[in-house]
């Protein structure tokens, strides 16, 4: 009853906050780090997360399994060009990520949803913005933390590569040349398959489905774009294969190389957009990048609370 | 704490808060009120999440239109729905959250453990929360709203979906929020009679709109009705009636319960506080009746003004209660 309400001694007087009540609560007065701490925070633990650091075993097997398999031939590679001491690895640094572009898309279709589907699914998402964080802090911090976990899955074996290269006393700076063109197209290559992953992720709040949706997208828009490429090199019309390209992520991503990388086109034609074709592949890739960051900061204004 | 000016919340089909005008102090207050009254819309207006379409709030003295970061860096929040992702621990959970609000990773652990250690979660805690009972997941919601010591907490219907022990350890917990740990509560309900146990001051809305705002003791004088029920016996055919008269004798007002199951039978009276209780029995006693209930009724919100000037005022705004 009423009684009961007032028994307190311990009540704060108005505006006393700070004192110490009872033996066993302890008031917390140390730092408060505030926004840009609490999206660091975030963006180590997504990206710890992306290789399941921090969680399950069983979240674990997964993405390191599709590292081990990404490295796998970059390292029977190494040992071939150091045993045979051949004077040149068996591909380009730029070619490696197109030829294991299924296990990147394997990937990113998993992780994508890891990272933002279960936040969504269980709305956690709320408690995040009942926080000092707000939108714009998730979404980079998720972004960024995806990205990331796709360069170390696809710089890890050009790394690997060049340290082969080097052991097998190929000319460096040749090789140093090589690599640093695979570590530019790599990043574009993360950012640009996080941003469509994350975006495909965040409106498929079902596992399940977002994973599907993801390898659905990837392998559709590559599978028709590249059937396109081959017929329209087939019936001579060469001209039209560099703009069919631009209508998958992968394709672009070899557009942009092959223009500016110094890579040789991987299109059926094998030959790659011109220069000025090239900086189109450039702005489509940033445009897309660009338009996903817009679409997740739209879509998590939604959720709000 | 927070101090509210004309606000207004309109959505397209509904209007959620209507020239809601309210000032809670320190301690813990309830805020009552019927589903879709606009309690969860208040709350997000007050952690500066959704603006407002008219009129202002103030949380802690910040202006929740242009603070909104920094309140919400010193209040806790604990949502109405499920929050908590199920394959990881209680303390994985805390201690990320007690980082999203800005706790170094050293602190974050410590509280939570402490914190975890108060809402009453000890071995669980490292299980993966889809184990966990109702009662379990609120406290794990209930611990991340306080990990980072707020000075204020707003907890959305914290009651909801546990049983009638679990509700009363809540209870409990979210006073000693007030009490042990100095931290001030909002709490929303649409049970009036259970935050009148436990707060400090009640604040009724409905349809946006405020019904009243006071201190709970001012509540229970008014709202304590006591349901009774007498035998009868040869010496008093009636014993109903015999009842009523003795108690109006003693100037203790009764009602008929016609709206009750055995009308006719059941008398109503208002509580005043023990001393009733006193007299009822002291009455019946007198008049050799049996008593075959007695029994406190559970308030409604409704029900705070049947008994009040308010009444006219309550017909126009609830309807009837439900
Ligand atoms: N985003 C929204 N868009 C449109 N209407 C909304 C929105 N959020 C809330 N409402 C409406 O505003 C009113 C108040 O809702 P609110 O959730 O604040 O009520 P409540 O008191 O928390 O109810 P409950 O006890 O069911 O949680 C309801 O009529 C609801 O339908
Ligand atoms: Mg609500």
């Amino acid at each position: 009853m009423a009684v009961e309400h007032s028994t307190g001694t311990a009540a704060p007087a108005p505006g006393d906050q700070t004192r110490i009540h009872n033996i066993g609560y302890r008031k917390y007065d140390g730092p408060r780090l505030g926004r840009a701490y609490a999206r660091r925070s975030l963006y180590s633990q997504s990206l710890r997360g992306s290789y399941g650091l921090g969680r399950s075993v069983k979240s674990k097997v997964l993405p390191m399994l599709l590292f081990v398999v990404m490295c796998v031939p970059a390292a029977i590679m190494v040992a071939v060009a150091v045993a045979t001491k051949a004077n040149a690895l068996p591909v380009d640094y730029t070619r490696y990520a197109i030829i294991m572009q299924a296990v990147i898309s394997l990937y990113v279709a998993s992780q994508a949803p890891q990272s933002v589907s279960r936040d969504l699914r269980f709305k956690t998402v709320p408690l995040y913005f009942s926080r000092p964080i707000e939108t714009a802090d998730y979404v980079r911090a998720k972004f960024a933390a995806l990205a990331s976990a796709l360069f170390i899955l696809t710089a890890g074996p050009l790394l690997l590569l060049y340290v082969g290269a080097l052991l097998a006393k190929l000319d460096f700076a040749d090789q140093t040349k090589g690599f640093a063109q695979g570590l530019v197209s790599v990043a574009l290559l993360s950012l640009l398959f996080a941003g469509i992953g994350l975006v495909i992720a965040s409106f498929t709040p079902r596992r399940g489905f977002g994973i599907a949706a993801v390898i659905a997208v990837l392998t559709i828009t590559y599978g028709a774009v590249s059937t396109l490429q081959a017929i329209a090199d087939a019936q001579g019309s060469g001209d039209a294969v560099p703009w069919i390209g631009l209508f998958s992520p992968i394709t672009i991503i070899d557009g942009v190389q092959s223009a500016f990388l110094g890579a040789t086109s991987a299109s059926p034609s094998g030959v790659g957009p011109s220069t000025a074709e090239g900086v189109v592949y450039v702005v489509v890739a940033l445009g897309l990048i660009a338009a996903s960051y817009g679409l997740l900061m739209r879509r998590y204004k939604k959720v709000g609370l | 704490m927070i101090a509210t000016e004309s606000l207004s919340k309109r959505f397209p089909r509904v209007t959620a808060l209507d020239r809601l005008s309210v000032d809670v102090g320190p301690g813990v207050t309830g805020l009552v009120g019927a589903n879709g009254a606009g309690k969860s819309t208040l709350i997000k207006i007050l952690l500066g999440l959704s603006p407002a379409t008219e009129g202002r709030a103030e949380v802690l003295g910040l202006d929740v239109a242009t603070k909104g970061g920094a309140i919400r860096e010193r209040v806790g929040y604990m949502p109405e729905h499920d929050c908590l992702p199920p394959d990881v621990s209680a303390t994985e959970f805390v201690v990320h959250m007690a980082r999203m609000s800005g706790l170094p990773p050293t602190a974050a652990r410590e509280r939570t453990a402490d914190t975890l250690r108060h809402v009453g979660l000890y071995e669980e805690r490292y299980r993966p929360i889809g184990g966990y009972s109702t009662g379990m997941k609120q406290r794990v919601k209930l611990a991340q709203a306080l990990v980072h010591d707020p000075q204020l907490v707003l907890l959305d219907e914290p009651t909801n979906g546990l049983d009638p022990v679990g509700r009363d350890e809540m209870l409990g917990l979210i006073r000693r929020i007030h009490t042990d740990f100095g931290i001030s509560v909002l709490v929303t309900s649409h049970l009036l009679g259970e935050l009148e146990r436990t707060c400090d001051h009640v604040v009724v809305i409905d349809g946006g709109k405020l019904l009243r705002s006071s201190s709970t003791t001012d509540f229970t004088q008014i709202t304590t009705t006591l349901a009774i029920e007498v035998t009868d016996t040869d010496e008093h055919p009636d014993g109903t009636r015999a009842v009523r008269e003795a108690l109006h004798a003693r100037g203790v007002s009764v009602e008929d319960g016609s709206g009750l199951p055995g009308a006719g039978h059941v008398l109503l009276l208002t509580a005043q506080g023990e001393e009733t209780y006193d007299v009822v029995r002291d009455v019946i006693a007198d008049l050799g009746l049996g008593l075959v209930r007695m029994e406190q009724r559970r308030h409604h919100i409704s029900e705070v003004f049947t008994s009040t000037d308010e009444r006219e005022q309550r017909k126009e705004a609830v309807g009837h209660g439900g």
